[in-house]
Parts: C-alpha cells; sequence; structure tokens
C-alpha cells in the first residue's frame, strides 16, 4: 500500500511543483522568505509570543531614569512591587503550614470565583519580596544578556568570518587560529572563567564579554559561505566593474550570505540565554542583589519539596523565552533553505491531482 | 594519511599553545588570590602576603609566569612533566587523572542512551514525515532544547527519585495510573505505526489493553519489590529480540538468519542456568566475560551452520541478538541483588539516589550489590544529562536522513524493486551514519565540559567539581589543568571526527590536497 501511495506522490510532484512555482512568481528573495516565514505556523506563533512576553517583562517594574536611589524621572511599571520592595510576608491560607504562596488564581469559577491575580501571583520569596517582581526582573536580565551576546556576536562573528573567507591566505590563517584557540575550550569554561571575575559589574558588561567568545562557530559558518560566494561570477563581475573590497563583501557576497547568519544567530540567542542561566546558577553569571532566572532557581532548588512556585516559574520564563527562539530559528531556517517547498494543504494536493493548477481553479 | 596525522598534531600543540596562553592571562589578570588577605586582621598579614607572593610568584607579570607553567608542561616531551600543584600542594596531575573516571562513569552511559534513542526516534520521524509523530517529536526536540540541565535535575529527583522511592514502598501502581499510562503508549505507537484510521484505532486498543494487563501483573506480582527476570521472561525476550534483530538486520524473509537468531535465543535461555554459577563465583568480572565470549563464539558457529550462502550477515546478526540476550542475564543478575540491596542499613529501601556517586558502604559487600548500587546513583544524572543530549540527535538524524532519502541512489535502490526495509536500512541509514558518526565524536569534549553542571547538582567528585574548585579557590594550577585536559580532548576528537569521516565515507580523503 505504501508502495501505491508513493507513486501517486511522484505523478502528483509535477503538478504540485507547478503550485508552487506560480506563488513565487515575480517576487524578490526577501519577498518569498518572507513569505515562507508568515506561513511557518510555529515560527509566527512564537514571534507573536515572544514579542508579547518582551512587552509585559519589561514594562512590568518600574524604569529609574538617572540616580537609583534618587531618581530624574520614573516610568512606572504596570506592576505594582518592584523587585527591591519587601512587602509584609504572607501567612494565611497556604498549603501544608509553608509562607508566601502565591496567590493567582487561574481555574475559573470551579472554585467559586473567577480568574484573579491577587497581591502576590507568583508568591513571595524568604524575605517577602513580591517573587513576580523578581521573576519579571531576572527575565528582563535574562534577555538583555541573550540579546547582547546575540548582537555582539552576529556582528564579530559575520566581519570576522568574511574577512578571513574573502582575502584568504595570512590574513584567514591568522583570524582562524585566533578562533581555534577559543572554540578549543568549551563554552561554559570560558563563560565561568569570564563570569567568575566580573558577573559583579553587571549583567550588560557580562554578557559584553561573553559576545567577546562567542562569535566563534559563526565566523566560521560565514568564511565558508564566503570561500564559495567569492567564486562566484556576480564577484567577478563587480570587481571588473570596479568595486572596491568593503563594497564587494558588504553589498554583494553579504547579502547571499545572510540566511546562513540569520539562523545561527537565532540558534546562539538561544544558547546564550541557556548559558547566561546555567552560569549563573553555578554562581559564574549575574549575582546578588541582581536578579537573573538561573540566579532564581539556584536559590530556592531545595525549596522545591516545600514551595515549589519559587522553582517552576523562574523556570517557566526560561524555557518559554528559549523555545520560541528556537522554533523562530527552524522558521527562518526552513523560510532561507531554497531546497524547501511549501507543503501544500490538503485542498492544493486535491487540486493537483486532478492535474489542474491553482490558476484554473480561480 | 600518515604524514597528515602528523601536521594535525603539531597544529594541536599550536593551538594548546594559543588557548592556554589566552585563558592563563585572562584569568591571572582578573584574579587576585591575595584579596582575601588584604582584607584578614591577622598578626601576621604582611608576612602571609609575601608568602603566599612567593609561592605564586605574583611579583611576575602574568606572561611571564605563564611561561613558568608552561616550561613544567613542556617537560613532558623529555618525559618530566610537570603541571604543578595544586594550592593543597598536590600534583595537579594526581587530582586530574583522579576525577577523569568518574566523569566518563557519568557521560559514557547517558551519551550511548542518547545516541541510541536519539537516532531511533530521529529516524522513525524522517520516515514518518510530516505526520503528528514527526510534529510531536519536533516539538519534543525543541522542548529539550530550551531545558536546563539543571532545571531538569531538580524536576528528576523529586518525581523520579522521591516519588519513585515512596511508590516503592507499597509497589502497587495504582488504576488511574496504570490507564494513564496504557493511554500514553497507546498514543505513541499508534502515532508510530499510524496508517488509516481503523488501524491506528486498533493499535491504540490493542496496546492499550496489553499495557493494561501487563502493568497490572506487574502490580499484582508485587514486581518492583522483587525484580527478576528468570529464564520465562529471558527467553520471551529472546524470541523478541531474535525477531527485531532479524528484520532490522537482514529482514524477516532471510528464514536462515531467522532459524539462526531464534536458536540463538534458546541457548541464550539454556545458558541462563550455567551463567548463575559463572556469575556467583569469585571472579564475576571473569566470568561476565566467559558468558559473552562463549555466547559470541556459539553464535558465530550457529551461524555457520544454519547459512550457506551470505554467511557475514548472518553471524553479524546472531552475534547481536546473543550479546543482548547475555545482557539480560546480567540485568537479571543486577535483579537478583535487588532485595539484599534495597534492605540494607544504607539503603534503606530508599534505593534511587538523588545525589552522589555510590554510598559509602561500611561493610564489604558483594560484587553485585555494589554493581546494582553504581547504576542506582547513575540513573538520574544518566537521564538528565540523556534528555538534554539527545535532541539534537533527533534533529541530526532526522535532517540527515531526509536528506539521504532525497538523493538519486535511493531513488535507484527503489526502483530495483528492494524492499522497503533494506532501501532504509542498507541504503539510507548507513549513510545517515557517515555524519551522525562524526557529530558524535566532535560532540565528546562539549559533552565532558557539559558535564559541570550535572557533577554540581547531582554532587559528583569528578572534573566539573574539581573545576569549580580550581575557579573559587584562585587556583591557576589546576584550572590551566582542567583546561589543558579538555581542549586537548576536544582537538582530538576533531581529528578522530575528520579521520573516521575519511574512513567511512571513500569520497573523502583526508589530507589531499595542499
Amino acid at each position: 500500500m505504501a508502495r501505491n501511495k508513493k507513486e501517486v506522490e511522484i505523478v502528483n510532484e509535477a503538478n504540485e511543483n507547478a503550485i508552487a512555482n506560480k506563488e513565487t512568481e515575480g517576487l524578490s528573495q526577501g519577498q518569498i522568505v518572507f513569505r515562507r516565514f508568515i506561513r511557518h505556523r510555529a515560527a509566527m506563533i512564537s514571534v507573536v509570543f515572544l514579542f508579547t512576553l518582551i512587552v509585559i517583562v519589561y514594562t512590568a517594574l518600574d524604569w529609574r531614569i538617572g540616580d537609583k536611589d534618587e531618581p530624574l524621572f520614573t516610568i512606572p511599571g504596570w506592576w505594582k512591587y518592584g523587585f527591591e520592595d519587601m512587602p509584609d510576608l504572607r501567612f494565611e491560607d497556604c498549603p501544608g503550614g509553608t509562607v508566601g504562596c502565591p496567590s493567582i488564581d487561574a481555574v475559573p469559577f470551579l472554585d467559586g470565583d473567577g480568574v484573579s491575580l491577587g497581591d502576590h501571583p507568583f508568591g513571595q520569596d524568604d524575605i517577602g519580596r513580591d517573587y513576580l517582581a523578581l521573576v519579571m526582573r531576572g527575565a528582563q536580565r535574562s534577555i538583555l544578556v541573550m540579546f547582547i551576546i546575540g548582537i555582539i556576536a552576529a556582528t564579530l562573528g559575520t566581519v570576522i568570518g568574511a574577512i578571513a573567507g574573502y582575502f584568504r591566505g595570512w590574513v584567514d590563517a591568522i583570524l582562524m587560529r585566533l578562533v581555534d584557540f577559543i572554540i578549543t575550550v568549551p563554552v561554559i569554561i570560558i563563560g565561568a572563567v569570564i563570569g567568575f571575575h566580573f558577573g559583579n559589574k553587571g549583567a550588560a558588561f557580562l554578557a559584553l564579554l561573553l559576545g567577546l567568545f562567542a562569535w566563534t562557530g559563526l565566523s566560521r559558518l560565514v568564511r565558508g559561505e564566503f570561500l564559495t560566494l567569492r567564486e562566484r561570477e556576480f564577484v567577478d563581475a563587480a570587481r571588473v566593474a570596479g568595486a572596491s573590497n568593503r563594497r564587494i563583501i558588504f553589498k554583494h557576497i553579504l547579502p547571499n550570505a545572510v540566511g546562513v547568519i540569520i539562523v545561527s544567530v537565532t540558534l546562539l540567542m538561544s544558547g546564550a540565554i541557556l548559558l547566561e542561566t546555567a552560569l549563573s546558577y553555578l554562581g559564574f553569571g549575574v549575582v546578588a542583589p541582581d536578579v537573573s532566572l538561573g540566579l532564581l532557581i539556584s536559590t530556592y532548588q531545595d525549596a522545591f519539596t516545600t514551595r515549589p512556585w519559587l522553582f517552576w516559574y523562574p523556570g517557566l520564563f526560561i524555557i518559554a523565552i528559549a523555545l520560541c527562539i528556537n522554533f523562530i530559528g527552524d522558521g527562518l531556517r526552513d523560510a532561507f533553505d531554497p531546497r524547501q517547498r511549501r507543503r501544500l494543504s490538503r485542498k492544493d494536493k486535491a487540486n493537483a491531482r486532478q492535474g489542474k493548477s491553482r490558476a484554473e481553479v480561480a | 594519511m600518515l604524514a597528515y596525522v602528523i601536521r594535525r598534531l603539531g597544529a594541536l600543540v599550536v593551538i594548546l599553545f594559543g588557548s592556554s596562553f589566552l585563558l592563563y592571562n585572562l584569568s591571572a589578570v582578573s584574579t587576585d588570590p591575595l584579596a582575601e588577605l588584604r582584607l584578614s586582621d591577622a598578626q601576621n598579614k604582611e608576612q602571609l602576603i609575601l608568602n603566599l607572593t612567593r609561592e605564586l610568584r605574583l611579583d611576575l607579570p602574568p606572561p611571564l609566569r605563564y611561561f613558568i607553567w608552561l616550561r613544567g608542561v613542556l617537560g613532558i616531551f623529555v618525559g618530566n612533566p610537570n603541571f604543578g600543584l595544586t594550592r593543597e600542594q598536590e600534583p595537579v596531575v594526581d587530582a586530574i587523572l583522579g576525577a577523569i573516571p568518574t566523569t566518563i562513569r557519568l557521560v559514557f552511559v547517558a551519551t550511548i542512551v542518547a545516541i541510541v534513542l536519539g537516532i531511533a526516534l530521529g529516524i522513525t520521524s524522517a520516515l514518518r514525515q510530516y505526520t503528528r509523530f514527526d510534529y510531536g517529536m519536533t516539538f519534543f526536540a525543541f522542548l529539550l532544547f530550551s531545558l536546563p540541565i539543571f532545571w531538569v535535575a531538580v524536576l528528576l529527583k523529586q518525581y523520579l527519585a522521591i516519588d519513585f522511592n515512596d511508590f516503592l514502598v507499597t509497589a502497587k501502581i495504582s488504576p488511574p495510573w496504570i490507564i494513564g499510562l496504557s493511554i500514553a503508549a497507546g498514543f505513541f505507537w499508534a502515532a508510530i505505526i499510524s496508517g488509516t484510521r481503523k488501524r491506528v484505532t486498533l493499535i491504540f486498543i490493542g496496546v492499550f489493553i496489553a499495557n493494561s494487563i501487563f502493568l497490572t501483573a506487574l502490580s499484582a506480582s508485587e514486581w518492583f519489590s522483587y525484580p527478576r527476570l528468570g529464564p520465562i521472561a529471558i527467553a520471551v525476550l529472546g524470541v523478541g529480540i531474535a525477531f527485531g534483530v532479524t528484520y532490522l538486520s537482514v529482514g524477516l524473509s532471510d528464514k536462515n538468519a531467522l532459524k539462526t537468531t531464534l536458536l540463538m535465543a534458546a541457548i541464550g535461555t539454556i545458558s541462563y542456568f550455567p551463567a548463575q554459577a559463572v556469575l556467583n563465583s569469585n571472579r564475576p568480572r571473569l566470568g561476565m566475560l566467559v558468558l559473552f565470549v562463549v555466547l559470541v563464539l556459539v553464535s558465530i558457529a550457529g551461524a555457520w551452520l544454519f547459512a550457506r550462502v551470505d554467511r557475514g550477515p548472518v553471524i553479524r546478526t546472531s552475534i547481536i541478538t546473543s550479546s543482548l540476550i547475555g545482557l539480560l542475564i546480567l540485568v537479571d543478575r543486577m535483579m537478583q541483588a535487588w532485595r539484599p540491596y534495597v534492605e540494607s542499613d544504607d539503603v534503606n529501601f530508599r534505593p534511587v539516589a538523588t545525589i552522589g556517586q555510590s554510598r559509602v558502604w561500611l561493610t564489604e559487600v558483594p560484587f553485585w550489590v555494589r554493581v546494582l548500587d553504581f547504576a542506582m546513583h547513575l540513573i538520574l544524572p544518566t537521564l538528565a544529562l540523556t534528555l538534554i543530549s539527545f535532541a539534537g540527535y533527533i534533529r541530526f538524524s532526522r535532517g540527515t536522513l531526509l536528506d539521504v532519502l532525497n538523493q538519486d541512489y535511493i531513488r535507484t535502490a527503489r526502483a530495483k524493486g528492494l524492499t522497503e526495509r533494506t532501501v532504509i536500512m542498507r541504503h539510507a541509514f548507513r549513510n545517515t551514519m557517515i555524519p551522525l558518526t562524526t557529530i558524535m565524536v566532535g560532540d565528546i569534549a562539549g559533552i565532558v565540559g557539559g558535564a559541570i553542571i550535572t557533577e554540581r547538582v547531582f554532587a559528583w567528585q569528578g572534573m566539573g567539581t574539581l573545576f569549580n574548585k580550581a575557579i573559587n579557590t584562585f587556583d591557576l594550577n589546576l584550572l590551566m589543568g582542567v583546561i589543558l585536559f579538555l581542549s586537548t580532548l576536544a582537538i582530538l576528537a576533531n581529528l578522530v571526527a575528520d579521520l573516521l569521516y575519511s574512513v567511512l565515507d571513500p569520497r573523502i580523503r583526508v589530507g589531499a590536497g595542499k
């Protein structure tokens, strides 16, 4: 039966191809990629979800511009507590004699009342700090670290890879030996060495330094792309037309390598957020009094049996962010992959089977 | 080839030099071993600072100190390496050599399980492309990609160790659990096998009923309190293995192979009885070796007798079958040690350990109890590491197999009229394994590095612990020792991966050009 199906599929392939080609007629490469990406359902859901999450996270707490204690002015957040505030610990109606349990009520109407946030939706920590505020602050740090590492690594990796691949020769040799020096040591080790010494200088500085060591994998990929692309005719054409090296690199070759770069950077970013949490967990990342998701988990992992909410919420935020980035990366990879054909809907397939193209149907 | 290896080894030395110089200075510049002393209010503070400065040569700038360290390391070429002393005046080499076996034990099983499971799921997923199972696997893999290992570890500790140990007190599976697990199993198999709706429903119901009966039987017979396999279960599983391995390896249409593997199942079951005596002897390790050698020899002989033509594949199939049955016998022997193990004072009916690498045994314990103890401590870290690392294998093997299946030679193979099994297992799977092997080997250093977190979570005393200690005590010699070890491992693994690639894929010629 399986074989029979396969034959039918092969017969249909030509028709399906016709439909797929019809759709891309007269579109630029960018438009095709964009359309493909829009159609990737998981990736689109992830984009929307991640964007919403980032907005929620960054508007939750007060932004103090200027001096920390006496700010010039404050942009108020939507949440009433800051991550340094210490409201009274809630003692009443917590399960099993614990304190500071979450007041969130997500079960609608089953227990008599509707959905409500309550005073401390995610509960409180040992000294009464509101856990929602802490998690928001932690997520802010983690997302910040993720983007800084992503941007620095993307810039460095692209530029260094491009230079090495384009100029080859001794420039390439030197740059690639530098890559070898860094890439042989597992990234968590470098991260720990850096984090231990510079973690107290703040999350942004830590991310900056981590970014300086995270570009190696990307630069190898970019170099590989450049090595093949620089032999192509359009590069020769540009050179004959008198274009400078810089122009050839950035205007002619780079746009052709952008797919590889974008996909690799998204994956690098999802790795970065896990790296930051892992380092903070080990004590080599963001350190108290600042807050990060990994640090929260590390602090409260022993409280799991008694006060599991202290453990669940930061973890869920890490997973949500990393999962979104991974799905976006997957969507981008599919969108940039020239071999990727759109999976046709059932209706399209039925049309193809009857030998009709979409135009005829319409 | 030899010239290529030598050139690569030369590059290794250069790279190690560069990366160690970089990291030495990075960590030396940013550490201040004297900070603690400066803040102290000891009487002889000045003297202490002076002593430490002299001891660690802090009077020299880091680049110069690096060369002092390097001089000791370069002794490796004259047979007198000196990696320096740790802050506790213990040679760094000893500290690292002491930690390696622990880390290997931690990483080894997890890697194997991750590879086998990951490839199996990835390939199934590729063969069922764009089905619900495929989407489910993709989501599952991405979820695993996004999980922080320390977070998973805490969950595992709670639900697989503490709760499972609680469950073992009664060892009764409650009806909701039986139904829940059976539904899950039904969905899983129905999704894998797929087909028409009627077929899927039938499979689901069949698996559901079989699974329910199985779990109820396990629960009623108190199997979890007294786990055992015994000759009957080994015989049944053996026949299953015989069919499974034959199907995957040469196909069930090869009657000679099927006869051989079934014979192996029978011989394996019979060998259960003499094996007990061998395994209970004073030399259990030798016993294991003897058991496997005998099984392998018998399976070769059996295959030789049954298969007149094309002996190679049959011999291979029969060796795999008998080795798996041998493993079952070992598992059974370990299960026999279960009662003495859980009843002992150290364990006290809580066999699944949450931390540590073995329990402290005040008294001498039998060999198999010790093996079981190791196994019980391995379960959680292995699961955590497996969960984290096999997502990559799922994605990679799926992607590679799909690439391979699009190749022309696969179409040719199908056009020749080969069975789907032959096309997949012989033409597609083998070619999938080429890039997979190199990825696996290349991953090793990363996995060892990643074990740092796992060791911390589960309180194992391996490389990760050394590394943590080195950083926290500003122990530059120890730190450099660990880093040097890991980066050497990484480079060597890469070299091996490249060489393997050229061995597996004759199209690639290593060292060609230049």
